[in-house]
């Protein structure tokens, strides 16, 4: 074992435990179903904001694009308005390219040494196909977690449950997007574990929102399927939340209380992490700018005063040599 | 180097990372792998800080007692004025899509080439120094201490970085490991760090107002030899003309290409190309000697000296009373020219918006920088019909077309010199897929790294641009590799030696020149190189209508 993932699982056990202990033994419900997820949405909203708001306090001082495609030139060049966008339309459709699609990673490919020697690029499709999977996934359970938190449940949110329920296994109905959560995580974990590449560069702060996102749909998983959680308690508990009544009402397992704390844990975790790529991606300066600068000033805001070599001083340390030459001088000799 | 085979040299090349971590294996600096460091003259020149005699290889790099301090200052300021570097350094979720995408890692296995690591390099002191999370939980959080042993490893390593940006293109935030090495070296500058091949020529380039430090006689005296040259080989004498006040356009090129073959031979096409434009058109170009650089290594050292050698072109365009600038082949100067320098040294606002006066083209896309690029300037005149040309000049030539990192993802520039190649050249090939355009593969050799200490770094590097020319050649017989890049004129005929011998380098404008017809010019039987010319009536028929045919021609 090694210890950048050794760690990680250890603290995803030790949080269980604390909860599990928590509610079990010592009989603190209202601290792991109220207090504290109370606390880390307040830390995840705070640190969110402070977060992008520190990044957009520093300026862009050159735009800097990456231009993935032919640029605007002559008239008669076709351009490609997405990758190497002159107009602020194109620069939305790449950032919606990106942000939805993961566009530019869906371009990977993987770089093999051949006997020869020659080299061999393979496109790499399954670190794009997972990532998606694992995001939009993710995405349903968070959406479809709404509806724990309105009354009445919007039909836009029934008509979503049963999109997602639609393969009707069993009874509660199997959600495909816990599933798959579950499956895309499971790979990203095992990639980072068995590539030798992807491991050698892996930080214990990788693995542990792997794990802990992991133990969160467990545990979900688990509620609906094998405890079955008292779904009616539960809809009580978190209508006393958002209507700032809270109350914990009776019989609900320890185990919803073990998962409502790793969200927490992941919540407050957020703007302190990786994760803030969510807020990142939007301001990363080599996508979202315009590529017209040769058509239009970009601004500086600290442009610098610098010392210059002018011409006149150039001349003088040249006059006679530039006569010599033939060469036209503003001063003679 | 010369002494490693290449079969020797892929053999070492492994891509199974070692066991120890990253942070627990001890850079090694290595012959070979690094440049000189910067001589205290040129570093003085431009009143930059601690300029003295040091050596990489010395344990001792005689650093200011507060040096720490100076670098945590640097950062913290720089992650104030750069939002790239403060997102940079936050959000990368290591998924490593940018790993071997490095034509460094590719070509050395050393995974600290890898991007993601070469960036964590500097992010494990961020966190050290700027995060909570770095401060509490140390290297769990992936932080660690700022040691001398680290600040060698960043010199070494942001100095084995060509600022290709080809990571970037993969990556899913557009994290640019170049922007984070131009970070490394401006604050490796700030100790004096510099390699000497990049601080000498910005010194030069200051000074002299080139790289080389050619004096302007000697600029002179260089391109009436060039004169000579194209007389001997065409029959016809051009007149070049200098720092001429009232000139319609300005140009500016690499100092590179008046010093070395074969960007020698690219020089001569522009000579000849004015001239062309001059007779038939009346058109009047002129050289600078003040502002005899178009390439700018003030790009590879900070913004701040990238912004003292850039000013010169707007400057002496005012001066001379030009209509607006006209810019040669060139990578890193095109980088600087479309990102940087309308935003430093702008509004240029007593240029005209260029307008190309034989053809009536608006360069559109150039009118707030006032230059253009001298590949879009020659696409539309053959677009116009406005050069006599007769490609059948070029075929001897197989040619293939090697995207330069900055016009291909600093800029964009993919199709104009496609389109001039097949117009001057009737076999043309490309090479596959992932190796061109905006996935393109650097020389090995680009952002200063191009001294001659260095070889088995640029030969590593240069490994997979090699890789795909061999392929071409080996497929199509490919002899000729142009590029519209002065640092690839000079860099990329010894990788081909090395890796690709029979494979030649040229720039566009030289193949242009090769077919152009000039008026009174003798009966051409060699070309610039004094190579012989096919001669068409000998050629068989069947085989010269059969040639193959190109879109957008
Ligand atoms: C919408 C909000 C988003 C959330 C909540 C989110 C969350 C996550 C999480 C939890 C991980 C797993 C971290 C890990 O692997 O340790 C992750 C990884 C990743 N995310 Fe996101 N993300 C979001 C948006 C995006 C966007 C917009 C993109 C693409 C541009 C993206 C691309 C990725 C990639 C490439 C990974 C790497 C997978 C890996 O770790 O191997 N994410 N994200
Ligand atoms: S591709 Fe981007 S996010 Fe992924 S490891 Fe590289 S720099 Fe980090
Ligand atoms: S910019 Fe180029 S050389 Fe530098 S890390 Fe990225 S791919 Fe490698």
């Amino acid at each position: 074992m090694n210890e950048k993932y050794l760690y990680p699982l250890m603290a995803v056990i030790a949080l269980f435990l604390v909860a599990y202990v928590g509610v079990e033994a010592v009989g603190l419900q209202w601290l792991f179903g109220i207090i504290i997820p109370f606390m880390a949405l307040i830390t995840f909203v705070v640190g969110f904001v402070m977060r992008v708001n520190d990044w957009a306090r520093s300026p862009v001082p050159f735009a800097i694009p990456t231009t993935c495609g032919q640029q605007e030139s002559l008239p008669w060049i076709k351009p490609n308005k997405i990758d190497n966008p002159f107009t602020t339309g194109g620069v939305i459709i790449r950032m919606a390219l990106e942000i939805l699609l993961f566009r530019s990673l869906f371009r990977n490919t993987t770089c093999k040494l051949n006997e020869g020697p020659t080299i061999s690029y393979v496109w790499e499709k399954w670190l794009w196909l997972f990532s998606l999977a694992f995001h939009y996934s993710f995405l349903t359970v968070l959406v479809r977690h709404l509806r724990f938190f309105l009354e009445p449940v919007p039909s836009s949110l029934q008509i979503l449950d049963k999109l997602d329920g639609f393969l009707q296994i069993g009874l509660p109905g199997v959600m495909i997007s816990g599933v798959v959560l579950l499956a895309a995580a499971m790979f990203l974990l095992l990639r980072r574990i068995v590539i030798s590449q992807v491991r050698y560069f892996s930080l214990a702060a990788d693995f542990f929102p792997l794990f802990l996102i992991i133990a969160i749909a467990v545990s979900g998983i688990m509620m609906r399927y094998f405890t079955k959680v008292d779904i009616v308690g539960v809809k009580e508990l978190t209508m006393g939340m958002v209507t700032f009544h809270p109350h914990i009402p009776d019989g609900i397992g320890a185990i919803f209380y073990v998962h409502v704390f790793f969200v927490s844990v992941l919540l407050a975790y957020f703007p302190f992490s990786k994760l803030m790529h969510l807020g990142g991606v939007f301001l990363s300066p080599t996508r979202n700018v315009r590529c017209n600068t040769r058509a239009h000033r970009h601004i500086n805001p600290w442009n610098p005063k610098v010392k210059v070599h002018t011409y006149a001083e150039y001349e003088d340390d040249f006059r006679e040599k530039m006569i010599g030459a033939g060469l036209p001088v503003e001063k003679e000799l | 180097m010369a002494d490693l085979k290449p079969d020797e040299l892929i053999a070492r090349t492994n891509f199974t990372p070692p066991k120890t971590g990253w942070m627990d294996t001890p850079t090694v600096i290595r012959e070979g792998m690094f440049c000189y460091a910067a001589k205290p003259k040129s570093v003085a020149t431009l009143g930059l800080p601690y300029p003295r005699e040091w050596n990489p290889l010395n344990d001792d790099w005689k650093l200011p007692e507060n040096w720490k301090e100076i670098i945590i200052e640097g950062m913290k300021d720089r992650l104030e004025r750069f939002r790239t570097f403060k997102i940079f350094m936050d959000i990368c979720v290591r998924c490593g899509a940018c790993a071997d995408k490095c034509h460094f890692f590719i070509g050395t296995g050393d995974p600290k080439n890898m991007p993601v690591v070469r960036a964590e390099l500097l992010r494990s002191i961020y966190r050290n120094e700027f995060t909570k999370a770095g401060k509490i939980l140390g290297r769990i959080a992936g932080a660690r201490e700022l040691t001398l042993d680290v600040l060698k490893e960043w010199w070494y390593y942001f100095f084995q970085c060509s600022e290709c940006r080809r990571c970037s293109v993969f990556c899913p935030y557009g994290i640019d490991t170049a922007e984070i090495t131009m970070m490394g070296r401006e604050l490796l500058n700030l100790l004096g760090l510099n390699i000497d091949w990049i601080a000498t020529p910005v010194a030069n380039c200051y000074m002299t107002g080139n790289h080389m430090g050619i004096q302007p006689q000697a600029f002179v005296d260089m391109l009436d030899f060039f004169a000579d040259e194209i007389e001997d080989t065409t029959g016809v004498r051009v007149h070049p003309t200098y720092n001429k006040k009232g000139a319609d356009i300005l140009f500016t090129t690499p100092s590179g290409d008046v010093f070395g073959d074969p960007g020698t031979y690219t020089a001569m096409g522009y000579m000849i190309l004015f001239h062309y434009l001059k007779e038939r058109y009346g058109l009047d170009v002129t050289w600078s000697t003040f502002n005899s650089e178009g390439g700018n290594f003030g790009l590879f050292t900070s913004n701040e000296v990238m912004k003292r050698l850039n000013i010169k072109m707007y400057a002496e365009a005012k001066r001379l009373g030009v209509k607006w600038i006209l810019g040669g082949e060139c990578g890193h100067m095109w980088r600087a020219i479309t990102q940087y320098m309308d935003t430093m040294n702008g509004p240029a606002d007593f240029l005209e918006e260029p307008v190309n006066p034989i053809t009536g083209t608006k360069f559109e896309n150039a009118k707030s920088t006032k230059m253009v690029h001298i590949v879009e300037f020659t696409a539309d005149l053959i677009k116009h019909n406005k050069l006599e040309l007769d490609p059948s000049r070029n075929d001897n030539l197989k040619v293939t077309f090697h995207d330069s990192c900055n016009p291909a993802r600093g800029m964009g520039m993919f199709d104009e010199p496609r389109y001039v190649i097949k117009n001057v050249c009737n076999n043309f090939y490309e090479m596959p897929r992932n190796c061109i355009r905006e996935q393109t593969f650097c020389c090995g050799s680009g952002s200063g790294l191009n001294a001659s200490e260095d070889m088995e770094l640029r030969l590593s590097g240069g490994l997979p641009r090699a890789n795909a020319v061999k392929y071409v050649q080996e497929k199509h017989g490919v002899n000729m590799l142009a590029c519209i890049c002065a640092i690839d004129r000079a860099v990329l005929p010894p990788l081909m030696g090395y890796w690709v011998p029979e494979v030649d380098v040229t720039g566009i404008h030289e193949l242009v020149t090769n077919a152009l017809i000039i008026p009174g010019e003798q009966e051409k039987t060699v070309n610039l190189r004094g190579e012989d010319i096919p001669n068409k009536d000998e050629m068989d028929p069947d085989e010269y209508y059969t040639r193959p045919d190109f879109s957008g021609r």
